[in-house]
């Protein structure tokens, strides 16, 4: 890495662990939600200087999508009004303590224990390609078949939990104008 | 050479897009004045007027506003359309020439989202809220045709890098062979500027959304954001759909400055010409309707990329 990179790189990991801790300590959930946003396009920063431009970046588009909605969604199921008046972001304070110091203790001293190799021969022209073919080419038929399963899993989870089916709508012989409490853009 | 021509470009560049800016927004205030049959000479200085007015107005709270996420959402708009405009090359000028150009510009548009929403979050205020939960509601329905219509051009060209992009359009423009997508993206690049028949986010039916509260500097560059952002989508599709540079006679860059002006002007032309579209309608346009036809312009242009005549 060149000094420039580097110094990149530990900023972004600087700010990734200072915008994770944040996310406790502030005292509302949009800054709590927003704070674990930074945290992740900093993740996506240092993933962008290890050269894995895709990855990088489409890191930092799905995590600022999916905050964007969990915003959403934490102060909608935050129920009475907690989510609009400060509050505090922990509970279980001490098994949290000792768990979060244990698997840190843990993963730093893996991180320093372990004897990493060096690297053997010279990075790949395209480094997201490489990186998807080591984790994924052995394995590409097993991806191949659990793909459509889980799509298939989701659908049927929705189709499951959708409060308002067809026949809800459009009456038992699905031929009564549709019941919407909101009409739809193309008048179904 | 080309180094320090990308380092000028990029530094001179946010000027470049505020100046289109205030030009689309002089436009469109002639426009309405014409419409009204009030003079439209002063009503094209008016957005100089109004900003020399915001600067001078002292900015105002609101009581319990949660400040410093609605200044993050409020100067955000502006920051996201210079970052955007970075990666569209202009002539041998590309500041921001990396391999997933196309991602970059999803990443700069998927962050809207969160910058609207934290703009009608900040103010504490109910109707700025419901302006932000209405773009919510509206990015649901535009967010996944558009990030299928930017993988059309990515397919044609075999690239997600913009360079690759425009070398694919010579000599046929992929706005040609590829309509569907070029036509959702500029609703969307429309969408995502809350402009238009999708400006109720900022709507009047709620007391100006978003807008509300805000006054002084802070309204200032949520105003001037939103029309950087449509100046931005404008000059992004030049690469992605009207063939970057190619033009005769003119230099590269005047041609991307050309093109840009002129989607801008059918922005401004048709977005005052449309009816506005309430957000809850939209997500079921936007999925039952226009993503099939997305999807089937994605299996057209993909047919036609492996038979080589993409």
């Amino acid at each position: 890495m060149t000094m420039m990179a580097t110094i990149v790189f530990w900023v972004a990991a600087v700010v990734a662990v200072l915008a994770a801790a944040a996310v406790f300590r502030v005292d509302s959930m949009a800054r709590a939600t927003y704070a674990l946003a930074v945290s992740f396009v900093a993740g996506g920063v240092a993933v962008l200087v290890l050269h894995l431009d895709f990855i990088g970046v489409i890191t930092i588009l799905m995590m600022v999508m999916e905050m964007a909605v969990m915003a959403v969604f934490m102060v909608s199921y935050m129920g009475m009004n907690p989510a609009l008046m400060p509050m505090d972001m922990t509970h279980s304070k001490r098994p949290a303590a000792v768990i979060a110091a244990a698997v840190f203790v843990g993963l730093a001293a893996a991180a320093l224990l372990i004897p990493w190799p060096a690297r053997a021969g010279t990075a790949a022209a395209d480094t997201t390609r490489a990186l998807g073919e080591a984790i994924m080419s052995s394995k590409m038929l097993v991806m191949l078949t659990i793909s459509p399963i889980l799509f298939a899993t989701i659908i049927a989870a929705l189709v499951l939990a959708n409060p308002r089916g067809r026949y809800d709508r459009l009456g038992d012989d699905l031929q009564d104008a549709p019941a919407d409490p909101e009409p739809g853009g193309i008048g179904r | 050479m080309v180094d320090v021509g990308n380092a000028v470009w990029a530094l001179i560049l946010p000027g470049v897009v505020l100046i289109l800016a205030v030009a689309t927004a002089s436009g469109n205030a002639a426009l309405g004045a014409r419409d009204r049959g009030t003079p439209v000479h002063a009503a094209a200085m008016s957005p100089f007027r109004e900003t020399g007015r915001l600067l001078r107005q002292q900015r105002r709270s609101v009581l319990g506003a949660d400040s410093l996420l609605w200044r993050i959402g409020g100067s955000g708009l502006i920051v996201a359309a210079f970052l955007a405009a970075l990666a569209v090359p202009i002539g041998a000028l590309a500041p921001l020439d990396i391999p997933v150009g196309v991602v970059w510009f999803n990443a700069v548009d998927v962050s809207l989202w969160a910058l609207w929403w934290l703009l009608g979050w900040g103010g504490n205020s109910v109707h700025p809220l419901i302006g932000g939960y209405r773009f919510l509601a509206q990015a649901l329905a535009y967010e996944i045709p558009l990030m299928f219509a930017l993988t059309a051009p990515a397919i044609g060209a075999q690239s997600l890098r913009l360079t690759d992009v425009v070398t694919a359009q010579q000599p046929v423009w992929f706005a040609l062979t590829m309509p569907v997508a070029f036509i959702v993206y500029c609703v969307s690049v429309t969408a995502f500027s809350a402009w238009g028949p999708f400006a109720l986010p900022a709507g009047t039916d709620i007391a100006g959304g978003v807008l509300g509260e805000l006054s002084g500097v802070d309204r200032l560059l949520v105003l001037a954001g939103r029309w950087c952002l449509l100046v931005a989508g404008a000059a992004f599709a030049v690469p992605m759909f009207l063939g970057g540079g190619a033009g005769p006679l003119l230099p590269p860059a005047l041609w991307v400055l050309v093109k840009t002006c002129a989607l801008l002007a059918v922005f401004l032309l048709l977005g005052r010409a449309m009816p506005a579209i309430r957000p809850q309608r939209l997500a079921e346009l936007g999925w039952v309707l226009v993503l099939p036809l997305v999807l089937l312009q994605l299996l057209i242009t993909s047919v036609l990329t492996v038979m080589g005549k993409g």
